[in-house]
């Protein structure tokens, strides 16, 4: 009965391949030379990368002078950024902890690189917590270490020091996650590597894995555990990012409705990051019979629900502030969509919430050009929430004599550029080096929506 | 001492599973089974036992959760108190957050830990492969001939009669 329900699906990879072309097709772009339009590619982002390098080296040495901060405003590019990158970093968890969860089959052919985008998009977002603390250098006493001053402890009341804790945990248990899902695959490479340095670079990252059951038993389980604990930790890391806010006094950040929005937020802007990125992959690394037109179209839904979630938080903002009946927080919020930083609040209502519901619209979701389009609106957007949510609520506060404006410097612009650069060129490297297709993973769904191997045989 | 192992190979997760049932019904004893992927239901076939790892990652998680409370505490409202905004030295309900992130911390590199340590496997460890392209498109069985009612003869039928590919006796010097 069970056989019969399976069949009736459309397979989840196309083309009718076996086992030995999966591993074919993933693994032989990685030992061919790398095309043109990848050493240019590499070459832009790598360049971007250089930029933010010396743009951070200059604010280190020079000073927190090179930010348009000011007295009132103490937070706004850096803290956007952070938010923005660790946000980012959510869908790839979700694609693989969530959806393995859920037992959504077809996260097999995106998991891989969704996590690496986790990974890279983790390590953009620490940058900007460091930097802002001024002394980079001193970064450690974010630690609870046995020091000389007595020892002085962190505080671990205050939800920077949260923030501290729960993204790097989410960074060590994103990397394990993507290392265990890689173990197999980096056996696959090794057997079939014909260059010595790459035999021997897998067969010592590989921990000498042989495809023994007795070990996927084992393997299998631990993923579960993985997946189960990888769920509620994405969770906690943007409730305690939201929290950074929350629990201010500031009208516009102090309410209790940031958990829920930040998590929905991050959701969607890491979802339209996945789609961004796994467009230009699949073309460049001619994967469409991995990454259908039906991933594209399940992606987009995400994209929509989640979208939705996040227009009703607005909403409800609006709704909370008028019904709380404080002056002050209504008129941050009449302040975000009508006072001098308008323009940002209506690109990012534009962005976020009014050109994705062009993706209910299956012709819409089928037309690949356009989900790029619209997934790169989105990313926009999602910047721009989170300096909209920083920087207008810090910018006028509860007296007139304290506000005022914020423009970035160029040293901001520089460092964000550069946060984009490390990004991209981490995922290039990742394209090359690494199967950007989980192969043991996509072996096991091949037979999903096939005849059965009964019928091989005759 | 070394062991003489009997190596099927076949080319499908159906006909492997299979012959899985097939040996164990007739008794041989089945030293793995080598698959490029997870087969699902293989482990009811070879009659494995559950894993205990979930209890091991379960204690780790308690354990990190517990000892960072404790530190908390310690550190918070015993070794150096400090006002921050007259809130009480022992915050327990602030330091939910924390304790949960090293509760999943210790529990999930806990698990890949015993995970590595269970199955033997470490950076630099010698591949040991039954016959090749087992992590590519081969599954594998190895079947152990030192047992009493093993006859190489009726393996070879039942196995050629479930499309087994390859078929070939070894000597292993030691297995775990």
């Amino acid at each position: 009965m069970a056989d019969a329900v399976l069949t009736l699906r459309p397979p989840l990879i196309e083309g009718d391949k076996s086992i030995a072309q999966v591993t074919h097709d993933v693994c032989a772009p990685m030992e061919a030379r790398p095309s043109r339009l990848w050493w240019l590619a590499l070459a832009a982002s790598s360049s971007l990368l250089l930029l933010g390098v010396l743009a951070i080296g200059y604010q280190v040495a020079v000073g927190v002078g090179t930010w348009g901060l000011n007295r009132t405003i103490g937070w706004a590019f850096d803290i956007t950024n952070f938010v923005f990158w660790i946000g980012i970093g959510h869908a790839g968890t979700l694609i693989s902890a969530i959806l393995f969860l859920f037992r959504q089959r077809w996260r097999t052919s995106v998991n891989r690189a969704a996590e690496a985008m986790t990974i890279f998009a983790v390590m953009c977002a620490g940058i900007f917590p460091i930097i802002h603390t001024g002394r980079p250098w001193f970064a450690y006493w974010l630690f609870p270490y046995p020091n000389t001053r007595g020892s002085l402890w962190v505080n671990f009341r205050s939800p920077l020091v949260w923030d501290c804790f729960a993204i790097s945990t989410y960074f060590t248990v994103s990397a394990m996650f993507w290392f265990i899902g890689l173990l197999p695959d980096l056996a696959t490479i090794r057997d079939r590597a014909t260059a010595k340095w790459r035999r021997t670079l897998a067969g010592i990252l590989s921990l000498g894995w042989n495809g023994s059951y007795r070990a996927w038993q084992r393997y299998e389980v631990v993923y579960l555990m993985l997946a189960g604990l990888g769920t509620p930790l994405v969770i906690s890391v943007h409730t305690i990012v939201s929290w950074d806010f929350a629990t201010s006094v500031l009208p516009g950040w102090h309410a209790t409705l940031f958990p829920p929005y930040f998590v929905a937020g991050a959701i969607f802007s890491g979802m339209a990051m996945v789609l961004t990125l796994m467009i230009i992959a699949r073309k460049l690394m001619r994967l469409e019979d991995y990454i259908t037109l039906r991933h594209i179209d399940r992606m987009a839904k995400l994209v929509i629900l989640t979208s939705c979630i996040v227009g009703l938080s607005y909403a409800t903002e609006f709704f909370i502030a008028l019904y709380s009946g404080s002056s002050y927080e209504q008129f941050v919020f009449l302040n975000r969509a009508l006072g001098p930083m308008f323009w940002a609040y209506w690109t990012m209502v534009s962005c976020n919430l009014l050109i994705p519901q062009l993706l209910w619209f299956r012709r819409i979701r089928a037309y690949v050009p356009a989900v790029f389009v619209i997934s790169i609106f989105v990313n926009i957007g999602m910047w721009f929430e989170r300096f909209v949510i920083i920087v207008t609520s810090l910018s006028r506060d509860f007296l007139p004599s304290n506000w005022f404006h914020y423009a970035p410097t160029r040293i901001e612009i520089a460092t964000l550029l550069g946060s984009f650069g490390l990004f991209f060129t981490l995922f290039l490297l990742f394209c090359r080096f690494v199967p950007v297709i989980a192969v043991a993973e996509v072996k096991g769904v091949l037979k999903y929506g096939r005849p059965h191997a009964e019928a091989i045989h005759e | 001492m070394s062991k003489r192992l009997f190596v099927g190979v076949f080319e499908n997760e159906q006909d492997t599973l299979k012959a899985v049932r097939a040996s164990r019904q007739r008794g041989f004893k089945i030293v793995d089974v080598y698959a490029p992927y997870a087969v699902h239901g293989l482990e009811e076939a070879m009659g494995l036992g559950p894993s205990r790892l979930p209890w091991i990652v379960f204690a780790l998680g308690l354990l990190g959760a517990g000892l960072k409370v404790w530190f908390e505490f310690w550190t918070t409202a015993i070794d150096w108190p400090v006002n921050v905004g007259g809130k009480p030295f022992n915050s327990l309900p602030a330091f939910v957050p924390v304790t949960f992130e090293v509760m999943v911390l210790f529990a999930a590199v806990g698990a890949v830990l015993s995970f590595f340590f269970v199955c033997r496997l470490f950076p630099g460890k010698s591949t040991v492969l039954p016959v090749s392209r087992v992590t590519d498109d081969r599954f594998a069985i190895v079947l152990e001939e030192t047992d009493s009612r093993f006859e190489a003869s009726e393996v070879q039928r039942i196995f050629e009669g479930l499309y087994a590919v390859h078929l070939e006796e070894q000597i292993a010097a030691e297995v775990d």
